[in-house]
């Protein structure tokens, strides 16, 4: 589904990724982890887009198409979905109509009809009780006003509307209470099919322990160091990155 | 003094008694002074504070057409104007040019609802005008583009509500600008609301011919104790059109006026207000909107003068610029010697969205009391990129998403119409200003 070959991007004059290859096939699930600075949000803002990042080198592919010539909307057409470390407040934007926007302009990429109105409300009804989301939330402004949890509800929320093929959830457990985070994981779970993959980048095992990788990957100095199994996420957690620092390309 | 100002002084010279004849002793009887007024100062240069933002001389240069012998225009009124708003039922009546339009008045809802009320008068300026009201706050104004309305107005429209009476049907006026020739209009508008009285009043202008129109308008509104008005004036005409409009509001104890002013299509705009608190516990809620492309200019200029303590005034406006627009908002809050207790609040927000589009703001306290609460800020950028990016990555195109935080960032202004189905109305509309699609109306035909 998706294959990534020594990516080399950066921000303004510092470079952040040094050479990733990464290669995610349909159903499976990645976990990325790694201490601060390391490159893991740079890795997924490069992946969806980002205008503020800048590909040097390498390239990527997703559904055998050229990731990076396609523009960030495209990608989303695609079925690639970023779940945001930090969501954006939209004041005067509803959910109702921001979903709606992004749901029938990716139908309209695909040559079909904008959605019925009342098809579209069952839909969002029927979404937001997989994060047990309140309808008075789906009512106001994109995230105005949203305590940090229900931001990352609202994010598997927009998952769950737009059923993307590859999901990248950024730290979606940071700032979650451990109520929360059952909700998020749970929700991410029912979404996964076999033909739907997901990266999840995280600092913490727990998550982990709710979504299940098949593949752990450490990422230090904008360099995937470390590639095993759950085990190296329980390892992660016991010893810290220290033992991965001092020989980096173990 | 310029051509400008002469062509002015010589054709009402010529033409006073023109003029006279067809209209009225009230509004005769202080042509003389404005006349006088306009003759000793010309027009204003952009030297003169109030007119820093819009040439004022440039404007009335050209050389327009005046109906002054108030010759019968072919118009059908209904015809010019398609541009209704669904589900508002409203009192409607039309001005074409600067004439009361008699021959279209409004029906009566079946069963016998939606008359207006008894005592309430809506109809032709020069037949109703007092002069007691008329031309007693635009007289003391000092304003020149208000003193040559003054002069030249020869009929307009007349507002009268009396005390205790609510109107609960809004009067809608629609300003037709109708010629086969380049024009010059005047119009003039009296509003009296006596104490305890309510209305709603929208103006909606419109343009039916693509030819160049200067329009000047001066609004008087006297809003007596506990009374409130609400004035919307709703302008969507077209690149070739000017108007200047003055409006001058007086507030008294207790009353309450919201102004809201939309320009959602227009050639140059410019619009000043004038309002004073004269009684306490007084309140005015102002907001404004411009859409404004091409080389459109918008000048919106507002003056609050807090005469009485414990009044509350608040104004919102709001801008987006596109193109090599221009947009000016000049506000003024003038807080007098005893005015305790005031409370005010001004704010203007922008949005230019490209590099040749030119945004002025300028917003201003004058404070001469010590007990207040005054604030008053105002921005200019672009929009939110990080709020873009969010978008595009939930598949929303670039054009699209711009769009979206456009009308959001409108929508804080239009949101405050009281009247819901203007409000929708003005929603629909803005959506399809932003997307350029504005141009089913006749008059805007040559906008595309």
């Amino acid at each position: 589904m998706l294959e990534v070959r020594n990516l080399h991007a950066r921000i303004g004059d510092k470079e952040i990724l040094k050479g990733i290859d990464l290669v995610i096939n349909d159903g499976e699930t990645h976990a990325i982890m790694g201490p601060n600075g390391s490159g893991k949000s740079t890795l997924s803002a490069v992946l969806v887009g980002n205008p503020l990042y800048e590909v040097t080198e390498g390239e990527a592919h997703f559904n055998g198409k050229d990731l990076l010539a396609m523009k960030p909307e495209e990608r989303a057409h695609e079925g690639l979905f970023l779940s945001f470390q930090y969501p954006v407040e939209i004041p005067g934007v509803s959910m109702t109509n921001f979903m709606k926007a992004a749901i029938n302009e990716r139908r309209k990429a695909q040559g079909l009809e904008p959605m019925k109105t009342a098809d579209f409300i069952k839909m969002m009804r029927e979404k937001r009780k997989i994060v047990e989301l309140d309808q008075k939330l789906a009512n106001r402004s994109v995230n105005e006003g949203f305590s940090g949890g229900e931001k990352k509800r609202n994010e598997i929320f927009q998952m769950a509307m737009l059923e993307p093929r590859l999901a990248i959830l950024d730290e979606t457990d940071s700032g979650l209470d451990v109520d929360a985070m059952r909700i998020v994981a749970e929700g991410v779970n029912k979404l996964m099919t076999s033909e739907t993959s997901c990266i999840v980048i995280t600092h913490y095992d727990r998550l982990l322990e709710m979504i299940r990788p098949q593949f752990v990957h450490i990422l230090y100095q904008g360099r995937i160091v470390k590639t095993g199994g759950p085990e190296l996420a329980v390892e992660i957690q016991e010893k810290g990155y220290d033992w991965i620092k001092q020989s980096p390309l173990s | 003094m310029k051509e400008s100002e002469l062509q002015y002084i010589d054709l009402f010279e010529q033409t006073r008694q023109m003029i006279c004849e067809h209209s009225s002793k009230v509004m005769n009887d202080v042509r003389d002074e404005a006349f006088r007024r306009f003759k000793a100062q010309g027009f204003p240069s952009q030297k003169v504070e109030r007119y820093k933002y819009t040439n004022i001389q440039k404007l009335f240069a050209p050389d327009y057409g005046l109906n002054l012998n108030r010759l019968t225009i072919p118009v059908d009124p209904y015809q010019a104007f398609r541009c209704d708003v669904p589900n508002l039922s409203t009192s409607l009546y039309f001005v074409v040019n600067d004439a009361f339009f008699a021959q279209a008045l409004p029906t009566p809802l079946r069963g016998g609802g939606g008359a207006l009320p008894e005592g309430v008068i809506i109809g032709s300026l020069k037949e109703f005008a007092s002069a007691k009201y008329y031309n007693q706050l635009a007289g003391k104004a000092d304003d020149a583009v208000t003193d040559l309305n003054t002069m030249l107005a020869q009929d307009g429209l007349y507002v009268y509500v009396p005390k205790n009476v609510k109107v609960d049907r809004a009067v809608q006026v629609i300003n037709i600008l109708r010629s086969d020739v380049d024009l010059m209009v005047n119009r003039r508008v009296l509003i009296i609301l006596e104490a305890g009285a309510e209305l709603k009043m929208l103006f909606c202008d419109h343009a039916a011919d693509d030819k160049n129109f200067l329009a000047t308008q001066v609004i008087e509104a006297y809003v007596g104790e506990g009374a409130t008005l609400n004035l919307y004036c709703l302008e969507e005409t077209h690149n070739k059109n000017v108007r200047v409009s003055n409006v001058y509001i007086d507030q008294q104890r207790d009353s309450r006026v919201n102004h809201n002013v939309i320009t959602l299509h227009n050639g140059i705009t410019r619009n000043k207000l004038d309002l004073t608190f004269s009684g306490e516990g007084a309140e005015c809620q102002c907001y404004g909107c411009v859409i404004a492309d091409k080389q459109q200019h918008v000048d919106n200029n507002t003056l609050i003068v807090h005469k009485a303590p414990h009044c509350t005034s608040n104004e919102l406006y709001k801008y987006v610029l596109d193109d090599k627009a221009t947009g000016a908002f000049a506000g003024r809050v003038l807080v007098e010697p005893g005015a305790q207790k005031t409370t005010s609040q001004m704010t203007n927000q922008n949005l230019t969205a490209t590099k040749e589009a030119r945004m002025y703001t300028q917003p201003m306290l004058e404070i001469y009391a010590d007990d207040v609460k005054c604030a008053h800020g105002s921005t200019v950028g672009q929009l939110n990129d990080a709020a873009l990016f969010y978008m595009r990555q939930r598949g929303i195109s670039l054009n699209e998403a711009k769009l979206l935080l456009q009308n959001a960032f409108i929508n804080e202004v239009i949101d405050h119409i009281q009247l819901e189905p203007l409000r929708d109305r003005l929603h629909y509309l803005v959506e399809k200003r932003f997307r350029g699609e504005l141009n089913k109306c006749e008059g805007c035909k040559l906008c595309r």
